[in-house]
């Protein structure tokens, strides 16, 4: 018990990431779009945070927060790709989530071969340093955009116009609401998060960006909105317990109880609850109706 | 732009989006030049990069003046995988279906090849044919498991595909290393029955890893265009891709269609894992990661318009830029650009509907114009 006590610090630091990246997955899904570009976008910001503090580190000791402002920055403009495609001209919004993947992992490592002349980025000599307590300041940001998130949704009148997107778009446009508006600035929304979230991974996690850093946290962010049921409280229920299992997943051979378990069980475990809760509550719809199809006003 | 130029410029682009194969076409040669103007942009001579493309299509180093068929051969062996997971994506396309799970699928087929390489019969001829169907069918079941949640569950496809793949993904892992003396990250060698080498192909190419995989593919592309075009269940799994409540009232049994159409997507999957995993490899792999071959497949598919011949010639054109990748790095290109190409190839497919409307939305204003136009001179 008391090593899973230790490990909380840890168990933070990986939920931070695929909680912040899951909100802005949700508040995608929530407008009716799609975003399935979490796992590249993170890796765009990962890239971005990476890169940044390497080139500021010696010259400020706000490196890493301008680092978090730059990812943040570049995984909403990365977005309006997805934007753009999706919601200006109708596109597939999985086809272009896909390409944007497929742009991530390409682009970055492009970059970094320009930039440092190898295929990842230098490493820099300090992450993100732990506050009290060995927790990462990213704990507390990811609290915020949860409060943030379920406030803006629930509480203020765009989150209730951004919902009706999700719903029922025509409605929402009859009663004077502008829908393609709504989910641009939600899929940038979604960039910016994700983005983020990968400025947070890379800086507390490791020490440089490669094309492995992300390794399927975007897509874990991603079964957490499915998984959490497209809610504020059940995304951040399921950000908290698949991140626990991949920290388990990693730090496992520090605890005697679970040493005879394979790693792999807990690798494993955020993608098959996420299949079996789908199956579990197949009959009844969470998911926004919308989510997925593209609107097209009438008689223009 | 003057009135004629663009008028030239939209019926160039009329003509382009009339077709499926012209957009494609056009596609390419966008990714291409945007990825010849980044390698400009970043102070590359991008000639380079097609030095490098020539040689792997036709093995003349136009530097050096030399000729090897060797690059042939591993541009071919490349473009193998490619072009069956270009197939599993594009089969589950014809029916309506989004798979990316093609990944998942190709991870089963290989973990299972490598399997019945290890533990199978010993017996020559026999054994990797053995392994070849054994991965066939495990990805044919992995890619059936999707279609059996969507079909039963309403289970999205989308998120199904992706959950799986790491499943299988870490599923691979623990199995691979249970078996004896396997290391963290490869097992013993295969027995020489089971590896797909073909010596005829091996010295055609001066000693490239081309093998019996090549006839796979091929016999993969037949199957493929035979069950599509040529037989019943093909078409009642396009008529479901089209329409599913008409083929529903046309007596066709939708939920099976589409177990049955995941499981075909699944079996070319997976039959790409084998070809790699026998052909490529001569023992088995603890995967570290993702070979990508299956998230490249849907680049593919979506080039090759999901038909069979439009998916052998994309898979032979990603094939090639993936070949191509040490002969750029060997001439300061950097490879990723690849990978821009690739992706930005995809996200230009994902504009296609976009640009039709465009120039409906053109259209309407030239008419409007014309009507204008014609107003104006009655009053004169």
């Amino acid at each position: 018990m008391n090593s899973l006590l230790n490990m909380t610090p840890s168990v933070l630091m990986m939920v931070a990431p695929i909680l912040i990246a899951a909100m802005g997955g949700l508040v995608s899904e929530r407008s009716g779009v799609v975003n399935i570009a979490l796992e590249g976008l993170m890796g765009i910001g990962a890239f971005a945070a990476a890169t940044c503090h390497v080139l500021l580190e010696s010259a400020t000791p706000l490196s890493v927060w301008i680092a978090l402002a730059v990812a943040l920055l570049a995984g909403a403009l990365i977005s309006l790709i997805h934007a753009y495609a999706s919601i200006t001209l109708n596109a597939d919004q999985v086809i272009s989530g896909t390409g944007i993947n497929l742009l991530a992992t390409g682009g970055t490592v492009f970059l970094c071969q320009i930039i440092f002349h190898q295929e990842r980025t230098e490493p820099y000599r300090l992450g993100m340093l732990p506050g009290a307590g060995g927790v990462y300041p990213t704990a507390y940001i990811a609290l915020a955009v949860m409060i943030l998130t379920w406030y803006v949704l629930y509480k203020r009148p765009f989150g209730l116009r951004l919902r009706a997107c999700g719903e029922h778009p025509a409605a929402a446009a009859s009663a004077g609401i502008d829908v393609r508006k709504i989910r641009y600035i939600a899929v940038m929304v979604s960039g910016a998060l994700a983005g983020l979230a990968g400025g947070c991974l890379v800086l507390t996690q490791t020490i440089q960006y490669t094309m492995y850093t992300i390794n399927g946290a975007g897509f874990i962010a991603l079964a957490a909105v499915s998984f959490g049921r497209w809610l504020p409280k059940g995304v951040a229920g399921a950000s908290l317990l698949f991140g626990a299992a991949v920290a388990l997943a990693i730090y496992m051979v520090n605890i005697q109880a679970l040493r005879s378990l394979p790693p792999e069980f807990f690798s494993v475990l955020p993608y098959i609850i996420t299949i079996v809760t789908l199956v579990i509550f197949s009959g009844r719809d969470y998911a926004p109706r919308a989510a997925g199809q593209p609107f097209e006003k009438g008689g223009s | 732009m003057s009135p004629s130029g663009t008028k030239a410029v939209s019926t160039i682009l009329d003509r382009v989006i009339a077709s499926e194969r012209t957009v494609s076409v056009f596609v390419v040669l966008l990714g291409f030049l945007c990825g010849t103007v980044l390698i400009l942009a970043v102070g590359r001579n991008p000639l380079h990069m097609y030095e490098a493309l020539i040689q792997t299509l036709t093995g003349f180093d136009l530097t050096r003046g030399t000729w090897n068929s060797r690059y042939i051969g591993e541009w071919l062996t490349a473009s193998l995988p490619l072009i069956l997971c270009g197939m599993s994506m594009g089969f589950a396309a014809r029916t309506g279906l989004f798979n990316i799970g093609a990944e998942g699928q190709y991870i089963v087929g290989l973990t299972v090849a490598q399997f019945v390489a290890l533990f199978g019969p010993r017996v020559p001829g026999l054994h990797w044919m053995l392994a070849v169907v054994a991965g066939g069918l495990a990805g044919a079941g992995w890619g059936g498991i999707v279609g059996w949640l969507k079909a039963r569950f309403a289970v999205s496809e989308v998120v199904a595909t992706i959950m799986l793949n790491y499943v299988a993904f870490f599923l691979s892992r623990y199995f691979t290393r249970l078996i004896p003396d396997a290391n963290t990250y490869r097992t013993p060698a295969f027995p020489e029955t089971a590896t797909l080498s073909n010596r005829l192909l091996e010295d055609l190419t001066n000693g490239s890893r081309l093998n019996t995989g090549l006839f796979v593919a091929l016999l993969a592309c037949l199957a493929y265009w035979f069950i599509i075009e040529r037989t019943r269940l093909g078409f009642s799994l396009r008529a479901t891709g089209l329409n599913k409540e008409a083929a529903r009232y046309g007596g066709i049994k939708v939920t099976k269609a589409i177990v049955v159409s995941m499981s075909i997507a699944g079996a070319f999957a997976g039959l790409a894992g084998v070809v790699v995993a026998l052909g490529s490899f001569s023992y088995g792999r603890v995967l570290g990661g993702y070979d990508n071959y299956g998230f490249n497949g849907i680049a593919v598919a979506l080039v090759g318009n999901s038909s069979a011949g439009g998916t052998l010639i994309s898979g032979l054109l990603f094939g090639m830029l993936a070949s191509a990748q040490p002969l750029m790095q060997s001439r300061q290109i950097p490879k990723e650009v690849t990978w821009i190409i690739s992706g930005l190839v995809v996200v230009f497919i994902s504009l296609r509907s976009g640009f039709r409307m465009l120039l409906e939305w053109r259209a309407k204003r030239a008419a409007a114009r014309g009507e204008r136009l014609v107003e104006g001179d009655g009053s004169e």
